[in-house]
């Protein structure tokens, strides 16, 4: 298989999601404005998505962040349809995954996509080599072939000779090492994590963050990350949408949620957040008033690094640049403090 | 008030033209398929026969020493496979080889028959919930009916001997192999079969690579207790003419003698340990995988 990572994107629309006995009798009332209290309370049947709309670029990493419940879980199987939508398209690529049929499906799911979990869900009887051949098993290569590519991922993600152990004499840090390495030997465009770190320690989990954006930043997939830990959110995502009761409220990328939360929930979820790690210069920079002054700073750069190279220089103006050093506005040190600190409540941003 | 105390049964009449009735049909089902049936099971009959006869006929140092190394294959495991040589040593001594090995050879085919029918239609239950409401029933029946009632459609449909015997041993010990191969295959971890899935696997790869494997502890306890079971009914299939250790026993109730009773009886439980401890073990081999645990 020619290696190529162009990346491809997914466009979710109007998908639809209803759990019950005959989920396809409710769907219009659904469409109409029913309210998942009022599907449950009088058809006891549980809305479970509800009209989601999401377009994920190709070679980005799209988080999908939500509470238990939100749906996102249950979002993120549409994709590789192990759950099959009430309506809606999940289009990957140039294809629409819910209308194939099993065996083009299966294709789909050997050479499209690879999925990790939350549970690590590996073989118990295989071991760790065994483990991550499975994909390439299954697609029919060469024993050889699949031994080679996956001991390069075994190695890359440092499990270097775990090969031959038992996923339950691995911690659960290293057993997701392998959920990971099982993945990516499957050489998709496509990798889609379900909360898959989620189940690990705070350290452990950050470490695993640090394997995955250094992987990506050499394999460019496209990345579909589940999670409920908003830090890991905007450690991971290109862009972000937030999930509620099964509907999207919010998408964009990690500054806008940060900086322009749509409601009082997702306010509430971003109150905590670093803002001086996440909010980017070009997002506080204000119109030049005269001519650019003081040093140039690169678009891009995080107000915590823009504050400190500013202060050590010993400026209280700057100018922000962008990849080609082209001046687009005027950086003052009292604004980056100010988006540091205050708490913007999402009234006051927007207007 | 006689209807009170007196249960208002059929009528005696109507009830014997009713149990005529249906011995007449099965006795005609009988002499119309009885030649199909021993036709179809000539296989089983050949296969039964020279089991036997490897089993009788071979000088019994050799028997002992592949039993051995069965036991040792099996359970990696010292005092296992000593256990295994010093009961058939004794066995022997107490000059009960011939039928100690014809007890073995038709414990040995019965159970391979069961195995051989029981695994896929374990399979079949598994995946079908309908089919599994349909079967369940008939498990039940056939683990609760007496046992002897099984021999007298098999004597009447195949005559007396090894075959008949055979068939209704099969019957009697293949319902803990289907329930637990169904069992175990339902008792697969959801995430597992999942992940299986979602790499695309078909449903043959998926139940080769996931859920037999997994299944595999569950279907091993299934295979000990059909033997076991299988055991026990060839005791009772030497009423219709199967040879082995059940023959003395059958002559020692008869006639009182108690010795010869429990020497035989012994044996049956020699093998009867021989078998569990040499299958337990090897299905605890299968798990090794889950010994060694991190922490």
């Amino acid at each position: 298989m020619a290696e190529q990572h162009t990346g491809i994107g997914i466009s979710i629309r109007n998908l639809y999601k209803i759990f019950g006995s005959n989920p396809s009798a409710h769907i219009e009332a659904v469409k109409g404005g029913m309210s998942k209290t009022e599907l449950n309370e009088k058809h006891s049947h549980v809305l479970g998505l509800k009209d989601i709309n999401i377009d994920m670029p190709g070679g980005g990493i799209q988080v999908v962040m939500g509470l238990s419940g939100s749906g996102k879980s249950t979002l993120i199987r549409h994709i590789n349809r192990l759950i099959d939508p009430t309506a809606g398209e999940v289009i990957v690529g140039d294809e629409d995954v819910v209308k194939m049929n099993e065996a083009e499906l299966r294709e789909f799911r050997r050479h499209k996509t690879a999925m990790v979990f939350q549970k690590f869900a590996l073989l118990p009887h295989r071991t760790v080599l065994e483990n991550t051949v499975y994909g390439l098993e299954i697609q029919g290569l060469p024993r050889a072939e699949q031994e080679r590519e996956a001991r390069r991922w075994i190695s890359r993600v440092g499990l270097d000779g775990f090969e031959d152990n038992y996923p339950n004499q691995l911690s659960g840090g290293m057993q997701q090492r392998v959920g990971l390495a099982r993945a990516l030997t499957n050489d998709a465009p496509i990798l889609l994590m379900d909360e898959a770190f989620s189940a690990l320690d705070p350290l452990i989990r950050m470490d695993m963050q640090t394997v995955l954006l250094d992987l990506q930043s050499e394999i460019r997939k496209t990345i579909v990350f589940i999670t409920h830990d908003l830090d890991e959110a905007l450690r991971l995502g290109d862009r972000i949408a937030i999930l509620r009761d099964g509907e999207v409220v919010q998408q964009g990328s990690k500054q806008e949620i940060v900086l322009r939360p749509a409601d009082e929930y997702i306010s509430n979820f971003v109150r905590e957040v670093n803002r001086g790690r996440v909010i980017s210069v070009e997002m506080v920079m204000s119109e030049f008033a005269g001519e650019p002054g003081g040093m140039p700073i690169r678009t891009g750069t995080v107000l915590e690094q823009a504050a400190r190279t500013m202060t050590d220089a010993g400026v209280d103006e700057a100018h922000v640049v962008d990849a080609d050093g082209k001046p687009l506005g005027r950086l003052k040190i009292g604004d980056v403090i100010s988006a540091m600190v205050t708490p913007v409540d999402h009234d006051s941003v927007a207007a | 008030m006689d209807w009170l105390t007196k249960f208002p049964a059929m009528d005696t009449d109507r009830l014997t033209a009713l149990k005529k009735a249906i011995d007449l049909s099965f006795r005609e089902f009988t002499r119309a398929y009885g030649d199909t049936f021993d036709t179809l099971l000539f296989p089983v009959q050949w296969f039964m026969f020279r089991v036997e006869q490897l089993l009788t006929t071979s000088p019994w140092p050799l028997v002992i020493l592949a039993f051995a190394v069965i036991a040792w294959l099996a359970s990696r495991d010292w005092k296992i496979t000593g256990g295994v040589v010093l009961t058939l040593l004794l066995i022997g001594y107490f000059d009960m080889w011939e039928d100690t090995m014809k007890t073995i050879a038709m414990t040995v085919v019965a159970t391979i028959m069961a195995i051989i029918l029981g695994i896929p239609i374990g399979i079949l239950m598994a995946r079908s919930n309908r089919f599994q409401a349909v079967l369940n029933p008939i498990l039940d029946v056939m683990q609760t009916m007496p046992s002897f009632v099984y021999l007298i459609p098999v004597v009447m449909l195949l005559g007396i001997g090894r075959v008949p015997g055979l068939i209704a041993v099969m019957v009697y010990a293949i319902p803990p192999i289907i329930r637990l191969t169904n069992l175990g295959i339902r008792l697969v971890d959801k995430d597992v079969l999942e992940a299986a899935d979602a790499f695309g696997s078909s449903n043959w790869q998926r139940l080769k690579n996931v859920q037999m494997p997994l299944a595999l502890p569950t279907i091993m306890a299934g295979v000990n207790q059909t033997i076991m079971m299988a055991l026990a009914m060839v005791v009772v299939a030497s009423m219709i003419g199967v040879q082995g250790l059940g023959l003395p026993v059958l002559k020692a109730i008869a006639n009182q003698y108690f010795t010869l009773g429990i020497f035989n009886g012994l044996a049956i439980v020699g093998i009867a340990i021989i078998f569990d401890r040499t299958s337990q073990a090897y299905g605890k081999r299968l798990q090794k995988h889950l010994e060694v645990v991190h922490g």
